[in-house]
């Protein structure tokens, strides 16, 4: 059987492929050409052969199938303990049968395991903490996610996402002349307000150098306004380039590793072309793991780092209000209980578990503040990560995944959710839209800008 | 009979396991890529280790990680089958003559209270375990035959030698199957899922050192486990 026009192992390289699956709303022939896509068996073990090799093949042989997994997976909790749902089961059911079978699996499979792999796993690597054998099931459903993607066995939106990464270099049809005169646009929306106010772009040698997402351009220009004027106040020589803006990567959730690659390359090119001191990137969860954490290997970096240091819009606003670039009005920090959402992508999987709990000291009067149980790296997922907020197929699973964060954020009374991560903030709004808790939820750029005090000579003139 | 087991059948058996097992983590050690696991091992080499180290340490001290912590019951069976599974092959007074005997090397030997204590843990712990896989719908789906011959594979040694630390039955028939049982699972080891004798080591510390070096051990504190 043929390959389909929409569904099939090519991966979309140009613009009119991707108008062209685009124009197939929700996917519905993608998806009716999917129950007829061969699977390359060959291609599939060949693959494995040169990419799997010990740590993920000792992962499925030596699990002791204990299941002591279970209970640290929050699709298994909120799904009445279906034990189809346990982390372990999962994997073994997938990757391990399909090495089991060197490969040999058919369609029907093939659309099972991409369900599995996207709609069962949101990649937050929990379980990896609670395995007593210290094996990963995230890291290994992310490995998936590669095999099924190469196969064409991937949920419509993704295809799309790792398409817009491969012919914009950013997650949706922003191109860079978008980036630059929106970034612009929103600068003199505010230099009123903001005198002396700029966008330097592509400045060489400066401080800082600023990454967004896409959708900021796209749909939320006004967080490029505040992110220029926080740097603004806190006297930041930054910059933004022109080409290399993009941080975030669908491609990763997509399992499109050649796309990672071209993605990341493009950051780390433009670090290379202006050398600034510091990268610092958005409030995004994911954008900073494939950027930061993750993108160096893609890119072949030996030091597993990008070309210059890079850290997360938390690390910068810590330093900043530590240091006194920032200083907050006392009169005007947050009085109403309000909790914080650990980003998966930057708390478990690089460390910043005290950094944000330092914003709140800033921001949040004394007594206010509470936290989620569990939290920090042991924080349950927003419910959306890993790509499933997207994915049309899988709305009805996302939003039952959404429960565990909203009986979370229930039991602390808050709310407000302070949520620096744009797909765990995505998910907050969804399940205030799906389950009507009465919360609001916010990044902390614009709660910043609320109660930061401008230095005199920056104020406008009377 | 008892002289060919405990003698040349002893050396061997150990032998097998020993040069299996160093096959098994060379093997794993040489399959590790730093490209492809997305872990900088050798860059950032101090980082690596401590993460190494924390994450074999909290997962082996009881109730160190929180994993153990939230399954307390679960925390109980496993120590109380590994503690006596470690130590008793090693440390009963019995084993030492018999190791001090064949190889020359001669450890100190458990107190028989606390020997009979750790034997008894193995076996009441295996039973538990295997019962824990038919009766818990999460663990009763991962389980196949192969599960419960691992843990029959490795409790048979232990019940025989009860039976023998009792002479309950024919003693010297019992004894034999003991030391038959012990070597058939020494063998076993490097083959099998037993395994993890040494491969949980190694796991624990690639995992340690992904944290470690990559996901935020050089951050901060370093990961809570």
């Amino acid at each position: 059987m043929p390959e389909g026009t929409l569904c099939n192992r090519q991966p979309i390289q140009t613009d009119e492929a991707l108008k062209t699956l685009l124009s197939d709303t929700g996917g519905r022939q993608y998806y009716q050409e999917m129950q007829s896509l061969p699977v390359d068996t060959p291609l599939l073990w060949e693959t494995i052969q040169k990419t799997c090799r010990s740590r993920i093949r000792t992962w499925l042989s030596m699990c002791a199938r204990c299941g002591m997994c279970a209970d640290s997976c929050f699709l298994y909790r909120i799904n009445d303990r279906d034990p189809k749902q346990v982390p372990a089961y999962k994997i073994q059911s997938t990757l391990g049968e399909i090495l089991r079978r060197k490969g040999r699996v058919d369609n029907a499979f093939m659309q099972m395991a991409m369900e599995t792999a996207w709609a069962k796993c949101t990649c937050c690597n929990r379980c990896g903490l609670y395995c007593p054998h210290g094996i990963d099931m995230g890291v290994m459903f992310g490995y998936l996610r590669g095999l099924l993607y190469q196969q064409g066995f991937v949920p419509w939106e993704l295809k799309i996402g790792a398409g817009m990464h491969r012919v914009y270099h950013a997650q949706m049809d922003v191109t860079d002349a978008d980036f630059t005169e929106t970034f612009a646009w929103m600068v003199e929306e505010n230099e009123e307000d903001y005198p002396g106010l700029a966008v330097p772009v592509d400045k060489v040698g400066a401080d800082i150098m600023y990454t967004v997402n896409a959708r900021e351009v796209k749909h939320y220009p006004e967080d490029l306004a505040e992110a220029a004027i926080l740097f603004h106040l806190a006297g930041e020589n930054w910059t933004v380039p022109s080409r290399g803006w993009e941080q975030t990567s669908l491609a990763m959730f997509a399992g499109d590793w050649e796309a990672c690659k071209i993605q990341v390359e493009s950051v780390y090119d433009a670090m290379e072309r202006l050398k600034p001191k510091r990268m610092v990137g958005t409030e995004c969860g994911h954008a900073h793991r494939a950027t930061v954490v993750e993108g160096p290997y893609w890119a072949g970096r030996k030091d597993g780092l990008p070309p210059v240091e890079s850290i997360h819009y938390v690390e910068w606003l810590a330093e900043a209000l530590r240091t006194g670039k920032l200083k907050i009005n006392p009169e005007k920090r947050i009085k109403e209980p309000v909790t914080l959402q650990d980003s998966c992508n930057y708390v478990r999987n690089h460390g910043l578990k005290e950094i944000t709990r330092e914003i709140m000291s800033y921001i949040v009067e004394p007594g206010y503040f509470i936290d989620m149980s569990p939290n920090r790296e042991h924080n349950y997922c927003c419910g959306g990560g890993g790509g499933f907020n997207g994915i049309g197929l899988y709305r009805k699973q996302r939003n039952k995944a959404l429960i565990t964060k909203r009986d979370q954020i229930l039991s602390t009374g808050a709310k407000l959710v302070i949520a620096p991560c744009h797909n765990c903030w995505d998910a907050i709004r969804d399940l205030e839209e799906e389950y009507r808790i009465g919360i609001r939820w916010s990044f902390l750029k614009p709660l910043i800008l609320k109660m930061v005090e401008i230095p005199e000579h920056l104020k406008p003139e009377e | 009979m008892y002289d060919l087991l405990t003698g040349p059948g002893l050396k061997l058996s150990i032998g097998i396991c020993l040069i299996g097992l160093i096959i098994r983590g060379v093997l794993y050690i040489k399959g590790l890529h730093w490209q492809l696991d997305r872990v900088a091992y050798t860059a950032h080499l101090k980082a690596g280790i401590r993460g190494a180290l924390r994450s074999i340490f909290f997962w082996i001290l009881p109730f160190g990680a929180r994993g153990w912590r939230t399954q307390p019951l679960m925390t109980v069976l496993f120590f109380g089958f590994h503690i006596g599974a470690v130590c008793i092959p090693l440390f009963l007074a019995a084993h030492t003559m018999i190791l001090q005997k064949a190889l020359g090397i001669s450890f100190a030997s458990l107190n028989q209270t606390v020997a009979d204590v750790m034997s008894w843990g193995v076996v009441v712990s295996a039973f538990f375990l295997a019962l824990r896989r038919l009766v818990l719908p999460e663990v009763r789906i991962l389980s196949g035959p192969y599960d419960y011959l691992i843990l029959f594979l490795s409790a048979a040694p232990f019940i025989t030698g009860l039976l023998c630390r009792y002479e309950i039955g024919d003693y010297s028939f019992f004894l034999l199957i003991h030391i038959l049982l012990g070597e058939i699972l020494l063998i076993s080891i490097p083959f099998t899922r037993l395994s993890h004798i040494l491969l949980f080591f190694l796991s624990r510390a690639q995992l340690g050192m992904d944290f470690g070096i990559k996901r935020g051990g050089m951050k901060g504190k370093g990961l809570n486990w």
